[in-house]
């Protein structure tokens, strides 16, 4: 495989037939920006080191939806591009596609983002993004002992998180 | 999997898993008691029950979040009232309103027709100072400075220099105070919330990092 897709158009890659086998990874974000939680199942192309990668992620959220907002046909109240976007603000969008991944975004009103990368066939994966924030709120969030802001370690969270990820996609 | 639109404060409390009322009316009843006994003066303690409601507040937020769907709110209004209408009747089954709004939005009253955690509660002559339920405005100003408003242009600052990584997000301050309360010999719990301003936060990366 090559990184810049070469002379010919890459092709999509072949539609899934195990199950399972399909999410590529999840990066839990908090309204800081430390990313709380990197998973990834099936990722066989890496450039960039951990720091870097999730970096690039949030940065890439930030801009889309900077972008996303601008070009909205529907609403008045509309930033200028590259100025801070509110939370809030604007219009958002959920989910793109390329040829060889999709990616799913989501983002509540306490600032948590989660992003699923899966194959580029999986359909609407919103109700299981919301499904992710109730695993997360449950396993994460109303354990005494864990320290807002800091890197997810449960265990159980990412044991119930595999499993869910592996049913849905 | 929970409905698309947001759900009543009803319908969560209905479909939550509950403890035993008198379970918890004495469980926070020994907790404030212990406080008494170690900090023995009053005013700590309304601090360290504070203090606890906003540790409480800053992660009940995002449970309150994932169970009632509710999306942003508009205005400091609509939030006052989905605390109200929805937080206090998913969390402790109760009904509140919000009534003394002032002129331009950003101060507003919680009253409570009923507050369980003062069953079997009488303020002895020594805790006269004591605000009893202090722990609910703590956990209201924790939970919403988790949350991001939406009409806060006014109160934005705008970090032009580094355009591309210019990302402020931002968070309600405000402060909560109890206007009445019935163990001091009022009749109802009124609870203040103030929005003292919305705070900017800074994109978290630098450029040369």
């Amino acid at each position: 495989m090559q990184f810049f897709g070469g002379s010919e158009i890459s092709p999509s890659p072949p539609a899934p037939t195990v199950s399972g086998n399909n999410a590529h990874m999840v990066y839990v974000f908090n309204r800081n920006g430390v990313c709380l939680l990197y998973r990834e199942w099936n990722r066989p192309l890496h450039t960039l080191n951990a720091q870097q990668d999730h970096k690039l992620m949030f940065g890439l959220l930030f801009s889309l939806k900077s972008l996303t907002a601008k070009m909205d046909p529907t609403s008045a109240e509309r930033g200028n591009l590259g100025v801070p976007q509110l939370p809030g603000q604007g219009c958002s969008f959920h989910s793109f596609r390329t040829n060889t991944y999709k990616l799913s975004f989501m983002e509540t009103p306490s600032g948590i983002k989660i992003i699923l990368v899966t194959h580029p066939r999986t359909g609407d994966l919103r109700d299981s993004l919301k499904y992710i924030y109730n695993l997360y709120v449950d396993y994460v969030m109303k354990n005494p002992l864990y320290t807002p802001g800091s890197p997810i370690r449960s265990d159980l969270f990412i044991t119930t998180l595999d499993q869910y990820v592996r049913s849905i996609a | 999997m929970p409905p698309a639109g947001p759900r009543s404060g009803d319908a969560i409390f209905a479909s939550v898993e509950r403890v035993n009322a008198e379970l918890f009316t004495l469980t926070y009843g020994a907790t404030v008691r212990q406080l008494l006994t170690d900090l023995e003066e009053v005013e700590e303690v309304n601090k360290q029950l504070d203090q606890m409601g906003y540790n409480i507040g800053i992660r009940l937020i995002d449970e309150f979040l994932a169970k009632s769907n509710v999306s942003r709110c508009v205005d400091f209004k609509e939030t006052a009232e989905v605390i109200a209408k929805v937080g206090f009747k998913m969390f402790l089954g109760i009904a509140a309103t919000v009534t003394n709004w002032d002129a331009d939005g950003t101060c507003c009253s919680i009253i409570l027709d009923d507050n369980p955690l003062v069953d079997f509660v009488e303020l002895p002559d020594t805790c006269q100072g004591l605000y009893y339920c202090n722990i609910l405005s703590g956990v209201i100003r924790g939970a919403l400075e988790m949350c991001l408003g939406r009409d806060i242009a006014p109160y934005l600052k705008i970090v032009t220099d580094t355009q591309y990584l210019a990302f402020t997000k931002v968070s309600m301050k405000t402060e909560v105070t109890w206007l009445r309360d019935v163990l001091r010999g009022d009749d109802a719990y009124e609870l203040q919330v103030k929005l003292l301003k919305q705070v900017p936060e800074e994109y978290p990366y630098k450029d040369d990092e």
